[in-house]
């Protein structure tokens, strides 16, 4: 049986990358919070989380001309937040609700890496055998 | 590795927000700064601000990597002067007043600019927060897998 890095780490490696995505999302709002015009956006992460995992699963492609599934995990997924109160200059940036999203991002972008640190532990811990 | 680009971003914002922190030193600086025509009389100055987007080979480029097309952080398209109307008031014994014993003064707005002032610190400050969360983030993920 072949050790399969994919499949000892788990859904880790995967959450801890769509929190960077994450995090330089929140980080443009937070650049253009003065900017006129400006729409924060931001992507469920539940669900992107969700398609990256189903996309390890693919459908099997019997023939050449058979077009590859077009999802959510190939398109960017972002979409625009929906704003609290409107703002004269048109930016929906609301800077206290951006800068506690981009917090708990690195939070929990903190806890995905704990998870995956550990699973790394205990491959090494495995292949010492101590 | 997108994280090092949130370096970028906040960089941007840090710029662009000290450009405005400059508009507003120089406004408030030559708030009384009088003048005996229109033509000499100093204007406040505005920023403007845009998202920088990326180029369509550059977001094509992104498209293929199935990444997204979220802009790049801020930049400063310009500084304006301002078309508010002027102050003029009537001094005759002041130096630079014209024929008629008017002087011109610059259509800044005090109250205006220390608004702006403070926003624009807050804003600044929020930038640098994010370069410094992405610093740890990228500081903790070079220690994966290590003891």
């Amino acid at each position: 049986m072949s050790i399969s890095f994919d499949r000892a780490l788990g859904i880790h490696a995967e959450a801890l990358e769509l929190r960077e995505r994450r995090a330089e999302v929140l980080a443009n709002n937070l650049a253009n919070a003065d900017t006129p015009g400006y729409k924060a956006r931001d992507f469920d992460f539940k669900a992107m989380l969700g398609a990256q995992v189903d996309n390890q699963m693919q459908m099997s492609m019997t023939s050449g001309k058979h077009l590859p599934p077009m999802d959510i995990a190939q398109s960017n997924g972002l979409k625009y937040r929906q704003p609290d109160q409107i703002s004269l200059d048109g930016n929906t940036v609301d800077t206290q609700k951006e800068t506690a999203e981009f917090t708990k991002n690195v939070l929990d972008f903190q806890a995905s890496f704990r998870l995956l640190n550990g699973k790394f532990k205990a491959l090494t811990a495995v292949l010492k055998g101590e | 590795m997108s994280l090092d680009r949130i370096f970028d971003i906040a960089g941007s914002g840090m710029a662009a927000q000290s450009i405005r922190l400059n508009t507003t030193a120089s406004n408030i600086a030559n708030a009384n700064s009088a003048a005996s025509s229109e033509d000499e009389v100093y204007r406040a100055k505005k920023p403007i601000f845009s998202a920088v987007q990326l180029d369509v080979m550059q977001q094509m480029e992104m498209a293929i990597n199935g990444q997204d097309d979220a802009s790049r952080g801020v930049q400063v398209d310009g500084v304006v002067e301002s078309e508010a109307p002027l102050d003029m008031r009537y001094e005759p014994h002041h130096p630079k007043a014209n024929d008629d014993g008017y002087v011109m003064y610059p259509n800044v707005n005090i109250v205006e600019e220390m608004a702006n002032m403070i926003s624009a610190s807050r804003s600044y400050q929020t930038n640098v927060q994010l370069a410094e969360s992405a610093k740890n983030m990228l500081n903790k993920t070079l220690q994966l897998g290590q003891r």
